[in-house]
């Protein structure tokens, strides 16, 4: 347990003395607010919920999430502090583990100081705080399974941008196999069975109780084992490049 | 300490290190020679525990390091190649970091920073960030990290590369001085280091050791040692060449002996010829014979050689 605090807290405080961090909070803030109260017709809607803003969250984190999971592996092998970090007294999964949550830490800062969202539902009007907070949970979650295939990504490559861009593409298979337009287009030529197996798989499906404010114990199963498995995946891949 | 039986290490078709075997007790040091690219580096990395290697066994302290690799790393400072190091860091912070990955905590974690900065001469930059360092002081930064614990065991990939003559000379004098009661491996292909701070010099060449012993047995493999240069007024090859065989050096005579193991008496023999023929002695050298020879002579590959 003491090594994955301290490496956490050192990719936690890495982060924060470069700029880019507070660059990313700017721009998700910016992002989030824009998206729920102009893109999201926010006050049109009419309705107390926070809706309009959970709505965006899988879009939003498809570019968010792998700008803070890009660097998390490529870097540490670009500069040569892999080979350090391994040979210290630490198993490898200590470590994946580490950087998954310091990372996983700083997206809840995030998605934390969007709390003048939730004031302004509440100050306009009176809605069931129950669902914003189950909406909160999974949107931490959401983050969550984004950043674990973005550490994944990042371990395959040296190159941030490349890990950047595959993970978007994993990304958006996770979002857009159980986009409903796809679904609909599916539907066409595909069995229904089919159409509900691989619309399983997103997190899209999985998210939409949270927004109603149900947290399912098979939403939470399926979160917890994308972010399961794409660490384990994580580490075989570590353990690939060690291999030579 | 430091068990290393048959290590095999494969890329691929290519092996990059090929059986390799020897060992190093507490108070050796262990100078790692060989070209670049002959293993030195994949050598280190498995027995620093991070490559597995194809085959074979590396034992640390007892520690199989395949087997139970954090109780083996744990005995172990590791010096890697370029003395990485997390750039945006302080170097207290970085200090402090390895620390507390060595499960130092507390009064001893300060104790312990205390005493690499200062081996390390580190007090003045502790509180810059590593990447606004000069490259020496970079290297320091990464030495003082695998000091931190002061391990029985130390690994240094390079120690010496893209210093200046006088680091350089600290950090061998560092090195001589951990290595009275430490196991200590350091790769290096500056052979004047060997000199300088090893107890025991092996060569590798394309994964394979190709000699092995102490600087002094290494030198003695020279064809050059045994040698005597002569620099005199008056002498001449053809009276010499009944000693052995004679190269004209442009004024001055190098006469090899015909046995090596009669070296000693030749330089006997040529004091004798010189007062015998009356010639003036401007200068004479007995060769103890050159490392760099030696390293060249088992490290190219046969249709280089002259």
């Amino acid at each position: 347990m003491r090594p994955i605090l301290t490496i956490a807290k050192r990719e936690l405080v890495a982060n924060f003395t470069s700029p880019v961090a507070y660059v990313f909070l700017v721009i998700f803030l910016l992002l989030t607010g824009f998206f729920t109260f102009t893109a999201g017709n926010f006050f049109e809607r009419g309705e107390a919920s926070l809706a309009a803003f959970f709505g965006w969250h899988p879009w939003l984190y498809l570019v968010l999430v792998p700008a803070v999971g890009m660097r998390v592996w490529a870097e540490e092998r670009r500069s040569g502090t892999l080979e350090l970090l391994l040979t210290m007294p630490v198993a490898p999964w200590q470590a994946i583990v580490a950087k998954f949550l310091a990372s996983w830490v700083f997206l809840l800062l995030a998605l934390v100081l969007t709390f003048p969202a939730i004031v302004t539902v509440n100050v306009l009007g009176d809605p069931d705080n129950g669902i914003i907070a189950a909406g909160y949970v999974g949107s931490f979650l959401l983050a969550g399974a984004y950043l674990a295939v973005s550490c994944m990504t990042s371990a395959m490559t040296r190159n941030q941008v490349v890990a950047f861009i595959l993970s978007v593409v994993v990304c958006l298979f996770l979002v857009l196999a159980g986009f409903n337009p796809v679904t609909d287009l599916m539907t066409r030529w595909a069995s229904p069975a089919l159409v509900d197996t691989v619309a399983a798989f997103s997190v899209v499906t999985h998210f939409d109780g949270f927004q109603r404010g149900v947290i399912d114990a098979r939403d939470l199963v399926y979160f917890l084992s994308v972010i399961g498995f794409a660490l384990f995946a994580t580490g075989v891949i570590i353990r690939g490049h060690r291999a030579g | 300490m430091i068990r290393i039986e048959n290590l095999v290490k494969t890329f691929g078709a290519k092996r990059a290190v090929d059986g390799i075997s020897f060992g190093v007790e507490r108070g050796e040091v262990l100078g790692f020679l060989g070209p670049n690219g002959a293993g030195k580096s994949t050598t280190m990395r498995m027995v620093t525990g991070f490559m597995p290697p194809t085959a074979g066994r590396v034992t640390i302290g007892g520690h199989d390091v395949a087997e139970s690799p954090l109780e083996a790393k744990r005995l172990i400072g590791y010096l890697p190649e370029n003395a990485a190091s997390y750039p945006d860091m302080t170097v207290r912070g970085f200090l402090e970091f390895a620390a507390e990955l060595r499960g130092l905590r507390g009064s001893q974690k300060k104790q312990a920073v205390g005493r690499v900065v200062e081996r390390c001469f580190l007090q003045g930059v502790l509180r810059q960030s590593i990447d606004t360092l000069s490259k020496g002081y970079k290297h320091r930064t990464c030495l003082a990290q695998a000091l931190i614990h002061d391990p029985d065991v130390l690994i240094m990939d390079e120690p010496t590369d893209g210093l200046d003559p006088n680091q350089k000379h600290e950090v061998r004098n560092l090195i001589r001085e951990l290595g009275r009661n430490k196991a200590i491996v350091f790769s290096t292909h500056i052979l004047e280091e060997v000199d300088a701070a090893c107890t025991r010099a092996i060569i590798i060449d394309r994964g394979r050791i190709v000699a092995n012993g102490t600087p002094e047995e290494l030198r003695a493999m020279s064809d050059l040692s045994g040698a005597v240069t002569l620099s005199a007024h008056g002498a001449n090859a053809e009276k010499l060449s009944a000693l052995g065989r004679v190269e004209d050096l442009n004024g001055a005579f190098r006469i090899y002996p015909r046995d090596k193991s009669r070296a000693a008496d030749l330089a006997q023999d040529v004091v004798e010829l010189v007062s015998r023929e009356g010639w003036k002695v401007e200068g004479m050298f007995s060769e103890r014979g050159e490392l760099d020879e030696v390293f060249r002579r088992i490290t190219l590959p046969d249709t280089v050689k002259r």
